[in-house]
């Protein structure tokens, strides 16, 4: 455990010692004011053209719909291509260094470089994600969202986040060429997102399968405010098998 | 004590180590010659446990270096050919962190973190950041983090490469040293400086062993450049160096 908080701390602050935590969280608040603003803007103007309207029924508006949801979906393609930059330099920068023999010559076990890497990934999407929870506090403080949807809906894109970063962290254990991390990685959660495409026309059992696959349907249902168990399950099981790949993928480099 | 036992590592169908074996008793200073290409950053890190070797076994005070991985490398301190430095930390802030990884206690931590600062000459540094040093001194960090854990072993890939001549001069004393008691294992161009700080040679070429001697055997007999060009050029040394040794000489040709 030592091991793992040294290592897991170690690339924390080389993330904060240069501008790359800075860069990071400022554009991602930024791009999730952005968003905020404008969803929060639509929703008022929609709603006051509405309620101009004598005898219109409003109660089916809610800032849950309109607002929250929209944003945790946006916020989670932004974090589709942010993660991959900040996950690409755990293990490819030090084996472009020689800090790689530095760490595969001391009493550390691949499994404690591997959940160090993993935690110091996960500590800043964990800030990221924090800093973003502004924007549902504003709405708490002026207006009455419905809480239970937000806490779901902040809990899918959290597990969604921390399956980002394993994956992130497995193409950086495969090359010691950071874009190429990056890239694989952005490719793999891309195709991810959009691998139950085909489930329209498939047949029932591959459909299943298709659909079961893709993050973004498991962090849909917990967006819409469902904590379903399956859902959690979804996302322990693929971040766990992105960790024993980095593992596989870290051991098998050294036998090279 | 470090007992390599045929020792070979191929990289691919490349094999950049055939079949070495060679001891080096405790308290000894190896030197470790050879051309460019030779073999010895690999041989190195087959010792320290960097890379598995493809056949054959490496022994580090009785462990092995695959079998028991973990013993020998709390044993050993290692500086590979370019420091293992992260640039963007502090260079005590750095010493702290590869003392925690090399698993030094949290009570010595930092008496072992100011032992090798003034064992290193690095007072003056220890508050700048690895990325603004020179090379002289990030040679010295890298020093320093190989004696962290006042290891038994040693294995120095070219120490004393980048070092102006005071500061070499430094530096070996620091070695030679650090030899009496430890196992040291250091690999160098520098011919003069393998006579100064070594007891036994190891001159390694095309991944083959072609002399393995101790060095009074060796420079009684002509001059260190003389039997290495032999040596390097596949010439049998001058003459049979058993008769004035305990020390085994082979001579694989390459």
């Amino acid at each position: 455990m030592r091991n793992v908080l040294a290592i897991a701390w170690r690339d924390i602050r080389s993330v904060f010692v240069s501008p790359i935590a800075y860069v990071v969280l400022t554009g991602f608040v930024l791009l999730g004011g952005w968003f905020f603003f404008n969803m929060l803007g639509q929703f008022n103007r929609t709603l006051a053209m509405y309620s101009g309207i004598q005898g219109y029924d409003t109660t089916w508006m809610n800032l849950n719909d309109a607002v929250v949801s929209p944003l945790l979906h946006n916020l989670s393609i932004v974090l589709l291509i942010v993660v991959p930059m900040t996950t690409m330099r755990s293990f490819a920068e030090e084996r472009s260094n020689t800090t790689y023999e530095l760490l595969f010559t001391s009493p550390v076990r691949v499994t404690e470089i591997v959940l160090g890497k993993f935690l110091a990934g996960v500590t800043l999407v964990t800030m990221m994600i924090g800093m973003t929870l502004i924007f549902p506090g504003i709405l708490w403080v002026y207006g009455n969202p419905e809480m239970g949807l937000i806490v779901s809906g902040y809990l899918g894109l959290y597990l969604l986040a921390i399956a980002y970063v394993s994956v992130g962290n497995f193409t950086s254990a495969l090359t010691s060429n950071q874009i190429i991390a990056a890239m694989s990685s952005l490719v793999i959660l891309l195709l991810l997102l959009v691998i139950s495409w085909p489930a329209e026309s498939a047949g029932p059992t591959v459909k299943a399968v298709l659909v079961h696959l893709s993050a973004v349907d498991h962090f849909n249902t917990m967006a819409r405010g469902v904590i379903d168990t399956r859902d959690l399950v979804y996302f322990a099981t693929f971040t766990a098998t992105f960790l024993f790949l980095t593992h596989r993928a870290v051991e098998s480099a050294r036998w090279k | 004590m470090i007992e390599v036992k045929s020792l070979t590592k191929a990289y691919g169908s490349f094999a950049a180590v055939k079949d070495i074996s060679f001891t080096v008793a405790t308290g000894q200073a190896c030197g470790f010659l050879g051309p460019n290409g030779a073999g010895k950053t690999t041989t190195m890190r087959v010792i320290t446990g960097y890379m598995p070797a493809t056949s054959g076994t490496v022994a580090v005070d009785d462990f092995d270096v695959f079998e028991q991985s973990f013993e020998v490398r709390r044993r050993i301190g290692y500086l590979p050919e370019t420091p293992p430095l992260y640039l963007e930390m502090r260079v005590d802030k750095y010493l702290s962190h590869v003392a925690k990884l090399k698993g030094v206690a949290r009570s010595a931590l930092a008496g072992a973190r100011e032992r090798v600062i003034e064992a290193c000459g690095l007072d003056e540094v220890a508050t700048r950041l690895c990325g603004h040093l020179s090379k002289g001194y990030r040679q010295r960090v890298g020093l320093a983090q190989a004696l962290i854990h006042d290891p038994a072993v040693l294995v120095l890939d070219e120490p004393t490469v980048g070092l102006d001549p005071a500061q070499i001069i430094e530096i070996r004393e620091l070695i030679r040293g650090l030899a009496t008691e430890r196992t040291v294992v250091l690999s160098t161009h520098i011919l003069p400086e393998v006579a100064e700080i070594c007891q036994k040679v190891v001159i390694i070429n095309t991944g083959r062993i072609v002399l393995e001697s101790d060095i009074e055997s060796l420079t009684a007999a002509g001059s260190l450049e003389d039997e290495y060009l032999k040596a390097v050029s596949g010439e049998q040394p001058s003459r049979s160096v058993d008769a004035h040794t305990t020390v085994p000489v082979r001579s694989t040709d390459a």
